[in-house]
């Protein structure tokens, strides 16, 4: 069994009669240790995507299992222990709560899992570290630079060892040059072993990960395993869905 | 998310606004601040009232009043002779439940019993109208809740002799020789003789002054302080020196307009000296108190005592109870209407200030609508939310609380500033745990809505909002 199997899965929206299909019958598995990417341009279905993955959206249809529990139509209180426990959220926009210091943001998933507030700080500064911040434990998040930030955010997501780590665009609103150095980390921790998910629209960035599935109009249109084909070839669908 | 951390977010919260947060406070600081100033009115109140009633001699003294024969007895009226020392000394042998009896005699001018026209001269001063003149028992002390102050109460020997002798009140003082605000100096005439509708008495006793708590704090203090020079024509403010206090301030002054004299003095000189209309003596007493042994026996008491004189005025019914229930029971309902009203007020600015938090917290939420959707993707569930702005309300209104209790002590201090006359306010533990648990009761209330709908964002819509 993967660590993520999802079967089938529709999104629809409805805007004024008219359907938005932001997925259509997406079935996709994710091994446990997998360094992906979502790859696809704008208003694609990415986020979707990302969010039904992550437990923050339902699907309208199909089934999904998560680290051997269906979550499709769990409840929302289940979905908020799943995401706190299972699932690490990296966003483009860092997210960080600007009222807490570096330190404090790191533990908020902690807080939610009623872990005591000794064992969070370890935790918290043991995370930091990982991400070379330790030393910015007290700061508040504006006083970082952006690269920092993510950092900090990285570091939140992993504090509760996750199953999967999402990353929607995490290099969006960094310059080139401290992007790189996010996907240096995100490497990283890839080698350590951690299920990471990177969802963006640069080819380039797609580039870094093993596979890249490629989504267009809500479906997966290609996809591709370095693993399985060699370094770089590109190889077909292996079972377009329709 | 343990409660702790609410708690403490909360408190950030609000020192992160501080300003906005008092302004929302205000709402709570005033209303609790209200709450605990009325009740302590209504119980300066309260205790002002029931000092008059224990001063006028308690719930447990009862007076017996002559009554109109009832009809089917009329026939009877020659025989009805009122009540005597006869029913004194009967009840005072049969009637265990009562403690104590005092007769009362009262002279009335131009023959006839009661008080009124009583003319009571010393050298030129003279006194006539309110004069208590009675005689009665040595046990009127203890009936009447009187202290002497000076000198002693005249005894069974001097009553036995019918001595002319009598006991006054610091009014009757004040009227024949001088109060001591006009003197400078108190004067203890002991031993010096008034005349009482022209019969030369002997003071050997006075009381002490009776007033109210307030007024005697309030003439001490202007005792301590310099004279303030009175502008325009000189002005006595009514009987008895102060004309202050409250409603119940004719009590005191009430008290003070006393003379006592021996009953039989009082029978002898006053009935024998050729008043009414027959000269045979007439043992009829204007009033006879009784005191019950124990209030909760109120009743079994009275009928007790009805049974004794029944029989000593051979089944005529010419007698009545007169209790102080009624004034008890008025009591009670006036401070029951002031509580009431001024909880009404209360529960009022209360409740605007409840409105005050859940506007702020609405303005709150909508403010930090990323960082709840932030919050709910990292695992923190509708009751986490929930209970996070539920506590940060709660905060403000206790905080407001506690600044409301601070601020009702301010304002009680006012409040006596201001009008001294009145009764001190007393601020019970009783009205400050009911405004705390007010204010609390309030901050739940007002952050119900704000907190639900702030738990129920959608954390997707919630993370893209800008
Ligand atoms: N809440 C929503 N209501 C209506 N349409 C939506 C909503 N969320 C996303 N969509 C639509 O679904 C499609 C996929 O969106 P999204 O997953 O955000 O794309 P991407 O992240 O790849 O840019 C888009 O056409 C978008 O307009
Ligand atoms: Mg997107």
């Amino acid at each position: 069994m993967s660590l993520v199997e999802l079967r089938n899965v529709s999104k629809i929206y409805h805007l004024g009669g008219e359907e938005i299909r932001a997925l259509d019958d997406v079935s996709l598995d994710i091994e446990g240790g997998e360094f992906i990417s979502i790859i696809g341009p704008s208003g694609s279905g990415k986020s979707t995507l990302m969010h039904i993955l992550g437990c923050l959206d339902s699907p309208t249809r199909g089934t999904i299992q998560l680290d051997g529990t269906m979550i499709h139509n769990a409840s929302t209180k289940e979905l908020a222990g799943i995401r706190n426990r299972k699932i690490g959220f990296v966003f483009q926009f860092f997210n960080l709560l600007p009222k807490l210091t570096v330190l404090q943001n790191v533990e908020l998933p902690m807080v939610y899992s009623g872990i005591s507030s000794g064992d969070r700080k370890t935790r918290a500064m043991e995370a930091l570290k990982m991400v070379d911040l330790e030393n910015r434990s007290k700061h508040r998040p504006m006083q970082l630079s952006g690269g920092q930030q993510q950092r900090v955010a990285i570091a939140r997501a992993l504090v509760n060892s996750p199953k999967i780590v999402f990353a929607d665009e995490p290099t969006g609103n960094l310059d080139s040059h401290t992007g790189e150095a996010i996907l240096e980390l995100f490497r990283r921790l890839s080698q350590e072993g951690r299920t990471i998910a990177l969802v963006t629209h640069d080819p380039e960035i797609a580039a870094v990960t093993p596979r890249r599935i490629e989504i267009r109009d809500g479906k997966i249109a290609k996809q591709v395993d370095a693993k399985l084909a060699g370094l770089d070839r590109k190889i077909p669908e292996t079972a377009p869905a329709n | 998310m343990d409660l702790w951390n609410a708690i403490v977010i909360g408190f950030k919260e609000i020192w992160s606004h501080k300003f906005r947060s008092i302004l929302t406070m205000l709402g709570i600081i005033l209303g609790v601040s209200s709450l605990v100033a009325m009740s302590a009115l209504v119980k300066g109140m309260e205790n002002g009232m029931k000092e008059a009633l224990v001063a006028i001699g308690g719930l447990e003294k009862v007076r017996v009043e002559q009554q109109d024969i009832p009809l089917y007895q009329r026939h009877l009226e020659d025989q009805a002779i009122g009540s005597t020392i006869h029913d004194v000394y009967a009840l005072q042998r049969s009637a265990p439940l009562i403690k104590l009896v005092t007769p009362e005699m009262r002279v009335m001018p131009g023959g006839g019993w009661g008080g009124g026209g009583t003319l009571i001269t010393h050298g030129i001063k003279s006194v006539r109208d309110r004069v208590q003149l009675v005689g009665t028992w040595p046990s009127a002390i203890e009936m009447n809740q009187h202290v002497i102050e000076h000198g002693r109460m005249f005894n069974e020997v001097d009553d036995d002799n019918a001595w002319n002798v009598c006991v006054i009140g610091t009014g009757i003082r004040d009227q024949l020789f001088g109060s001591p605000e006009e003197v400078g100096h108190e004067i203890i005439p002991l031993g010096d003789y008034i005349n009482v509708n022209n019969q030369p008495f002997r003071i050997i006793g006075m009381f002490q002054r009776y007033e109210s708590e307030q007024d005697r704090k309030l003439r001490e203090l202007e005792r301590d302080m310099p004279k303030v020079t009175q502008t325009g024509p000189e002005r006595r403010r009514g009987w008895g020196g102060s004309g202050r206090g409250g409603p119940n301030s004719w009590v005191y002054s009430w008290k003070n307009a006393t003379i006592y004299i021996p009953l039989n003095t009082m029978w002898i000189k006053f009935r024998s000296g050729g008043y009414g209309s027959n000269s045979i003596p007439d043992p009829r007493l204007s009033s006879l108190y009784v005191k019950v042994a124990d209030i909760d026996l109120l009743e079994p008491a009275l009928q007790q005592a009805k049974n004794v004189m029944m029989h000593t005025h051979k089944g005529i019914e010419d007698f009545a109870f007169q209790t102080q229930e009624n004034w008890s029971e008025s009591i009670t309902t006036s401070i029951r209407n002031a509580r009431m009203s001024g909880g009404f007020i209360s529960a009022i600015s209360l409740l605007v200030g409840g409105i005050g938090i859940m506007n702020i917290m609405l303005a709150s939420i909508t403010e930090r609508i990323r960082e709840i959707g932030i919050r709910k993707a990292i695992g923190a569930t509708f009751a986490d939310v929930f209970v996070q702005i539920l506590i940060e309300s709660l905060v403000i209104a206790v905080l407001g609380g506690f600044a409301g209790i601070a601020a009702s002590y301010g304002l009680v201090h006012l409040l006596t500033v201001m009008s001294p006359t009145e009764n001190t306010p007393v601020i019970t533990v009783d009205s400050l745990v009911l405004a705390f648990i007010f204010s609390g009761f309030v901050g739940i209330l007002a952050g119900l809505f704000p907190a639900f709908k702030a738990a129920r964002l959608d954390p997707i819509q919630a993370l893209r909002y800008e």
